[in-house]
């Protein structure tokens, strides 16, 4: 059996919650992303939070859905949302979908691992 | 982008068939099948990944909508024809589309409580150089790709 790749890291730093997903976002793994990130989310309620997607692999609309449905949330309980350093990949659905124009998109050029 | 008139009849140089259950772990299995047939041809890293991309969303469609809670096969069908073009047939036996073309539509989903963006078919077209749906209600659609690769 073929194992999707993903993996979600996080780092919290001074109320800022830093969601670090890498491997592939497909409808396959977007499944387990969500119910993972969003049981976090909902227990601590963090006021900032930056879907970090510097080491996305793939991403097709799947993905898409899973970056607003987690902006959308965010909002609801009143934290405040940011997408930062998308892979090319990642960027190209972004554009395509002209999230920029809802999502904050930020480049940090870290060389955060 | 460029969009070029593709002969549909143009000579098959090369062909593969996959057949698969509808299950959303076979999706990855999939692109990377069809991708890594296409890489005989020497396809930019680009073309290969929006290819690969196109292939997910058609793919995801059959899974998601085409048999929803139920389960059937996905047909793929991957042809290198003359001229470079890879033509990608994806086929199942689900539900059909009741409107292709509401279906096709930018953000149109019928599923937004399970996230999905509406953009599925906008990915397909943008990444591809023809899209073409066919589906009867109750019998199941066929989604074929064209896509030209660079002149070697």
């Amino acid at each position: 059996m073929i194992r999707t790749n993903h993996q979600i890291a996080y780092d919290d730093r001074d109320g800022v919650l830093v969601i670090r997903l890498s491997g592939e976002i497909d409808h396959h793994s977007a499944v387990n992303v969500r119910t993972h990130i969003d049981e976090k989310l909902l227990a601590e309620r963090p006021a900032r939070v930056c879907l970090d997607l510097s080491a996305i692999d793939f991403m097709d609309s799947s993905g898409l859905g899973l970056i607003m449905g987690r902006y959308s949330l965010v909002r609801r309980y009143g934290g405040n949302f940011t997408v930062i350093d998308p892979t090319p990949a990642a960027k190209k659905m972004i554009d395509l979908a002209g999230m920029e124009r809802m999502i904050p998109i930020h480049y940090t050029h870290s060389e955060r691992k | 982008m460029n969009r070029t008139t593709i002969d549909y009849t143009a000579r098959v140089e090369n062909e593969l068939d996959l057949t698969m259950p509808s299950l959303s772990v076979n999706e990855g299995m999939a692109r990377a099948a069809v991708a890594a047939f296409c890489a005989q041809l020497n396809p930019t890293a680009v073309e290969l990944a929006d290819l690969k991309c196109a292939v997910s969303e058609a793919v995801t469609n059959c899974i998601v909508h085409a048999y929803r809670d139920t389960a059937g096969d996905i047909r793929i069908n991957v042809k290198l024809c003359e001229g470079r073009i890879v033509q990608v047939e994806i086929r199942d036996k689900g539900c059909g589309i009741a409107d292709v073309k509401k279906a096709r539509e930018p953000l149109y989903t019928t599923d937004a409580a399970g996230e999905r963006s509406g953009m599925g078919f906008t990915v397909m077209e943008s990444f591809c150089d023809s899209v073409r749906v066919s589906s009867r209600l109750g019998r199941g659609t066929s989604v074929i790709l064209l896509k030209r690769l660079h002149q070697a």
